[in-house]
């Protein structure tokens, strides 16, 4: 009987702790949306965002994109020749990469060098007091380092995605045309006559979902960092684990609602 | 000016203030002593509104904390804090502009940077030092910086948090003496967090010494060497024996 009770209470205190955290993380993203909206505005803050989140992850973005694109082509293309079906390489590219691949690999690099670098800056901010440093300089922190990290992940995030999905589709081409023995134009035709409008949009509306994702995880772990080197440490791994989590729960339930049968 | 009524605040089960009493007139420079631990920083963040105090009342030109427009209430202060906090990511003269650049004293980019290079020389830098970044000074200048940076919109209330630590004796004489004649010259209120002696009689009109949560002794600094409170006498003159133990 004892056993059980112990049971039951650490099962229950596991879903309290998970309620709790999962209250904490939406009243921190509602603020964040909220300040987003409401003046004061930092535009120079959110010029910065723009180029750390958006332009400086296209080199990863690009590399990540363009092997995942030609691995993919050589697999559909072996795999496809067990049933006699090699000339499904362009489509099958195309629709993987588009509604699949693109987003949840531009995500998780996003999540990997957009999340932990936020998380790993707003925590040292609070562990040598620059966060109360902005507060005594009448600055609200969540206005100042939060809504303009999180609004420019909501517009770069799909745009990185878009360059994504062109980049992995052309790595497929290459390796299509160039060791599969493809006709150029007939691959490309293949692709553009196979994708609908809605692969295309399911896939930018999963870039946005997972940047504002990213990008909360990294501010909310930052903010809520412990002291030390210990607490940086710790904030930083602890938002690219959620981040990866919730971007993959998320890219699950977004491909149920946009393509459930 | 600022007045702190039975002030109380605790984290978890560890009780850091019991009932913190404090008066600091309008235009004088009060230091708040006591061992590390005691609670100086956080009595100084109560005021702020940093960290929200658990029972009491702390009062502003006799307007309660916490009440009012938090912009107009911090506008009055200027805080130096104990690392510097300096903004790693902005050069010197935006870190010391930075409420010129943006807010209700907002002030054109030129004018703010004239502003901040004249603050940096009234703190002994020289203005070829504001363009660098903040990482690229030492820890002395660091502390001039955030000096600049608390002084640059002329506060009322100046905070000095720790503002000697970790430098040597030379500077931090330098940063003692700064802070005396700034503060007098700007007829600000001051309220400095140490445990140097030397700052204390370089800084002090008023000194209070803070010990298990509540102000064990306060009156003038010329007061203190004759005071007769066994807990001000054992840590001015730092011993070992006497009612503050050493091991806490």
């Amino acid at each position: 009987m004892n056993a059980l009770m112990l049971f039951l209470a650490v099962i229950g205190r596991l879903m309290l702790d998970t309620l709790g955290a999962i209250g904490r993380v939406s009243q921190f993203t509602a603020r964040a949306v909220s300040h987003i909206v409401r003046p004061p505005f930092y535009p120079r803050e959110f010029a910065n965002a723009l180029m750390n989140i958006g332009w400086l992850s296209l080199p990863v973005v690009g590399l990540t994109a363009v092997f995942t694109g030609g691995a993919l082509a050589l697999q559909i293309y072996a795999g496809g020749a067990r049933f006699n079906a090699e000339a499904v390489v362009p489509q099958i590219v195309a629709i993987g990469i588009v509604r699949e691949l693109g987003p949840v690999l531009v995500g998780l690099m996003i999540a990997a060098r957009v999340t932990s670098s936020i998380a790993a800056e707003i925590a040292t901010m609070k562990v040598t007091e620059q966060i109360d440093a902005l507060v005594t300089l009448s600055t609200n922190p969540m206005k100042y380092l939060v809504a303009p990290r999180v609004l420019a992940a909501f517009i770069t995030v799909p745009m990185l995605v878009a360059v994504g999905d062109v980049i992995g589709i052309a790595g497929g081409y290459l390796v299509g045309v160039q060791n599969l023995g493809f006709n150029a134009a007939a691959y490309l035709q293949n692709t553009v006559d196979f994708l609908e409008p809605i692969d295309i949009i399911s896939s930018l509306v999963k870039g946005a979902a997972f940047g504002v994702i990213a990008s909360v995880m990294g501010c909310y772990y930052g903010m809520s960092s412990g002291r030390g080197a210990q607490g940086v440490g710790r904030a930083t791994k602890g938002s690219v684990e959620a981040a990866a989590v919730l971007l993959l729960a998320a890219n699950f339930l977004l491909t149920g609602i946009f393509f459930s049968v | 000016m600022i007045r702190m009524e039975n002030v109380h605040k605790a984290f978890g089960s560890n009780q850091v203030l019991r009932g913190m009493d404090l008066n600091i007139p309008r235009g004088s420079s009060m230091v708040i002593i006591g061992g590390s631990g005691t609670g100086k920083s956080v009595a100084l963040k109560c005021i702020l509104g940093l960290i929200q105090h658990d029972e009491g009342k702390i009062f502003v030109d006799g307007k309660e904390t916490g009440t009012g427009d938090r912009d107009a209430f911090l506008a009055r202060f200027g805080m130096l804090f104990q690392g510097g906090a300096l903004f790693d990511s902005l050069p010197v003269w935006q870190n010391v502009a930075f409420r010129l650049l943006r807010g209700s004293l907002m002030r054109p980019l030129e004018e703010a940077r004239e502003i901040a290079i004249d603050k940096l020389r009234r703190v002994g830098l020289r203005a070829n030092v504001a363009d660098l970044l903040p990482a690229e000074l030492s820890g002395g200048m660091q502390k001039r910086v955030g000096l600049a940076r608390a002084i640059a919109a002329e506060p009322e209330i100046i905070f000095f948090d720790e503002p000697t630590t970790g430098l040597d004796p030379i500077m931090a004489g330098v940063i003692n003496d700064l802070i005396r004649e700034i503060v007098t010259e700007m007829g600000a209120t001051a309220m400095t967090i140490t445990h140097d002696m030397s700052s204390v009689r370089a800084i002090a009109d008023n000194v209070a010494m803070l010990h298990d949560g509540v102000i064990q002794w306060t009156g003038p600094v010329g007061d203190m060497d004759q005071s007769g409170d066994p807990y001000l006498d054992q840590f001015i003159h730092g011993r070992a024996e006497g009612p503050i133990e050493a091991v806490r």
